[in-house]
């Protein structure tokens, strides 16, 4: 069980640094979408029962943040017409440099903490610390819009990876409702989006900069 | 009844979604707000047969706290709402139909924010209401507009998201302790003196910076100027009297949690110094502001730093804050609404092209110069009640850094805001804006002098019933009786 758990984790930061050394697009949303169906299902190997509901979660977890939410930013990619993220802010080398970093500073920080004894050596906590950092990052260091609606997602991820500790806690229409509002947020920003690339013939928020005192 | 106050707006969102005429639709929102303000009454005074207003074991409750801000809201909802069809006929140009609908989820999801029990849910009201109002930023559809969605939707979404993170390691300071983990607000309440106090800490930090966002509190206002100064008059003041206030409510909550549970020190400490923040970096931006629409932004973050601070103060300020809620929301009534219309009047919002707004457009020019003198807290305008409240309360406790920082910074702002105002409203108008035919009327000023008549009443008297109400509400946070 924790072996397979602990594999699945590092396949969720692996994937992390996939999305932050990457500028075709196309390929982020793919490794986002697959971090998504793997933190799907992880609760089955964090927690021993989990219900009928926890296997609803699961699906909709799944549904959601593997499928629909990636097929509407490739929609969105599309109409745009944009494929590549070319200039980001920060060049992929020392993203991925800063991105690792933060890992190494996620895992040692989490050895600090005051954990609870069954949750002492998991790597889910660095992971979820990690997984933040790098959602932070993408969301800073990148021009494209839907790159930053990207980076928004990865940390969402960071956010439910540390909430599985916690199942009891979130009730099964709040996870729900949460699942809701993350899917919402990101159509109306994919609408937004399309109006971005309308406006201005292009996806780019260098545009955005007319605003400021 | 709890359900009801949900489900109404959301149900009238709905039939205003299907109206299909862009003329009748707008009419829909002072329908609705008027029955939803009746609604509120009755469940605020209590319904008949006592007892709590509550539904689903305790999710939803409306305590004191509850009663003053849904009581209020309900009041900014339906004074917006009267000025709404008189400005959308205006606009008749734009489909309202995004608009007219989102405005009453917006109102619902406000609502439950009021009413949520369980932090969980409160957080997903509270993010649904950044949702909700983003369409109504876009209503101008503008290249501009589009920017400040895209800055609102951006940095609401991710500091909300550290909201959650917080709201995690709240439940995570049960686990910690060996309770149950749970985000139900009362056990939390219950629990609070055994959680883990690291993860308290911690939870505290990430929901003031998380809710913070929301509120627009210095520094992670970056996206308020840009929001208010390009959403309609009317979107500015849900946002700057509504939607900030739940996200103030909501770091009340976390508030009692930690005043429970023994961090109330730490909690205090980061309130006063955001506060003061907040005033300042308002005070900066507001000296020479050219556009007079982002002055308005930054009078809110500054009030937003006044709430935190009374909090932080304590005491008898905490009815100061609370009462506070309510006069710099209607007071912001008078002043968006009023800027709304000088903008419309002369096609801009900076000082370059607008000039004597007193003689163009008397009424509304009139109306913003005495919300400004009301925002600034001169008597006998409501917000200088609750101010004064404030700095005698710091004074009494002998808090004198904080309630001279805070009269300074007041005094500094008067002057700040006062020159933009003054340059606004007087002189002669300029040639390069000719007179386009806006011009005062009864349907876009009848709105805005109720609001400025309340102001006006909260400043020469308090009624006995809201103020008992905003006692036992400051009584929830530690206010002195």
């Amino acid at each position: 069980m924790a072996q397979v758990l602990d594999t699945l984790v590092i396949i969720a930061l692996a994937l992390n640094f996939f999305a932050l050394g990457v500028s075709r697009i196309r390929s982020v949303i793919n490794a986002v979408a697959a971090q998504g169906i793997v933190l799907g299902v992880l609760p089955f190997f964090v927690h021993q029962e989990i219900g009928v509901r926890g296997v609803a979660l699961v699906v909709a977890t799944i549904a959601i943040k593997g499928f629909v939410i990636p097929l509407f930013l490739i929609h969105a990619m599309r109409e745009a017409n944009i494929q590549h993220e070319v200039t980001p802010f920060i060049n992929y080398m020392s993203s991925l440099l800063l991105g690792a970093v933060g890992t190494g500073l996620a895992l040692v920080f989490s050895g600090t903490l005051p954990l609870a004894k069954e949750h002492e050596g998991l790597l889910l906590v660095p992971a979820s610390l990690s997984t933040v950092w790098v959602g932070f990052l993408m969301l800073t260091t990148r021009k494209k819009a839907i790159m930053q609606v990207l980076g928004y997602l990865l940390l969402e991820n960071g956010i439910f990876l540390f909430g599985l500790l916690l199942l009891e806690a979130m009730p099964f229409l709040v996870e729900i409702g949460i699942l809701l509002d993350l899917f919402t947020g990101v159509f109306v920003m994919g609408i937004i989006i399309h109006h971005i690339s309308r406006e201005f013939a292009s996806m780019s928020t260098e545009h955005l900069t007319e605003l400021k005192d | 009844m709890a359900v009801l106050l949900i489900l109404f707006p959301l149900a009238m969102a709905g039939l205003t979604f299907a109206t299909p005429s862009n003329r009748r639709r707008p009419w829909l929102l002072p329908l609705g707000a008027a029955g939803y303000l009746g609604l509120v009454a009755w469940a605020v005074l209590g319904p008949p047969g006592g007892g709590p207003v509550s539904a689903f074991e305790g999710w939803l409750l409306l305590d004191a706290l509850g009663k003053v801000v849904l009581g209020f809201l309900s009041v900014l909802f339906l004074l917006c709402s009267l000025y709404a069809p008189g400005y959308l006929a205006l606009r008749a140009e734009r489909d309202n139909r995004v608009l007219c609908s989102s405005l009453f989820v917006g109102q619902a999801m406000m609502a439950l924010v009021t009413l949520a029990h369980h932090l969980g849910l409160m957080w997903v009201a509270m993010e649904a209401t950044t949702l909700a109002s983003a369409p109504s930023i876009y209503f101008n559809q503008s290249g501009r507009s589009l920017e400040a969605t895209w800055k609102y939707l951006l940095i609401g979404s991710v500091g909300i998201a550290l909201a959650l993170l917080g709201s995690l390691f709240l439940a995570y300071a049960a686990v910690r302790a060996g309770l149950q983990s749970t985000l139900l607000f009362d056990q939390l309440i219950e629990d609070a003196p055994r959680l883990s106090p690291p993860w308290l800490h911690a939870a505290f930090a990430l929901l003031f910076i998380g809710y913070g966002t929301k509120m627009g509190l210095a520094p992670m206002h970056a996206w308020k100027p840009d929001a208010y100064g390009e959403a309609p008059g009317l979107v500015g003041t849900l946002l700057a009297g509504g939607v900030t206030s739940c996200a103030f409510v909501a770091i009340l909550r976390v508030y009692q949690i930690c005043r429970a549970g023994a961090e109330a020190e730490f909690a205090r400490e980061l309130m006063i110094v955001m506060g003061i923040l907040s005033m300042a970096v308002a005070a900066v931006f507001m000296a020479r502001q050219r556009d007079f629409k982002r002055m308005l932004a930054y009078s809110s973050i500054e009030h937003m730093g006044i709430l935190v601070l009374g909090v932080g103060i304590g005491g008898l300020a905490i009815y100061g804050a609370l009462l506070h809620l309510i006069n710099n929301g209607l007071t912001k009534g008078v002043l968006f609404l009023s800027a709304g219309n000088i903008h419309r009047a002369y096609g801009s919002k900076l000082t370059d092209h607008v000039r004597g707004a007193l003689r163009r457009v008397p009424l509304s020019g009139g109306l913003f110069l005495a919300g400004f003198l009301a925002i600034t807290g001169s008597p006998p305008f409501g917000p200088f009640v609750s101010e004064f409240t404030i700095v005698n309360a710091a004074v009494d406790s002998g808090q004198f850094l904080s309630g001279g920082l805070f009269l300074l910074l007041l005094g500094v702002i008067f002057i700040g805001m006062g020159a933009t105002v003054l340059a606004v409203v007087q002189g002669t108008p300029v040639d390069d804006t000719p007179p386009n035919g806006f011009q005062d009327s009864f349907a876009t000023g009848a709105p805005i002098v109720l609001f400025l008549a309340l102001v006006l009443l909260l400043g020469l008297y308090v009624p006995r019933p809201l103020e008992s109400l905003l006692r036992d509400a400051a009584a929830l946070l530690g206010g002195r009786q």
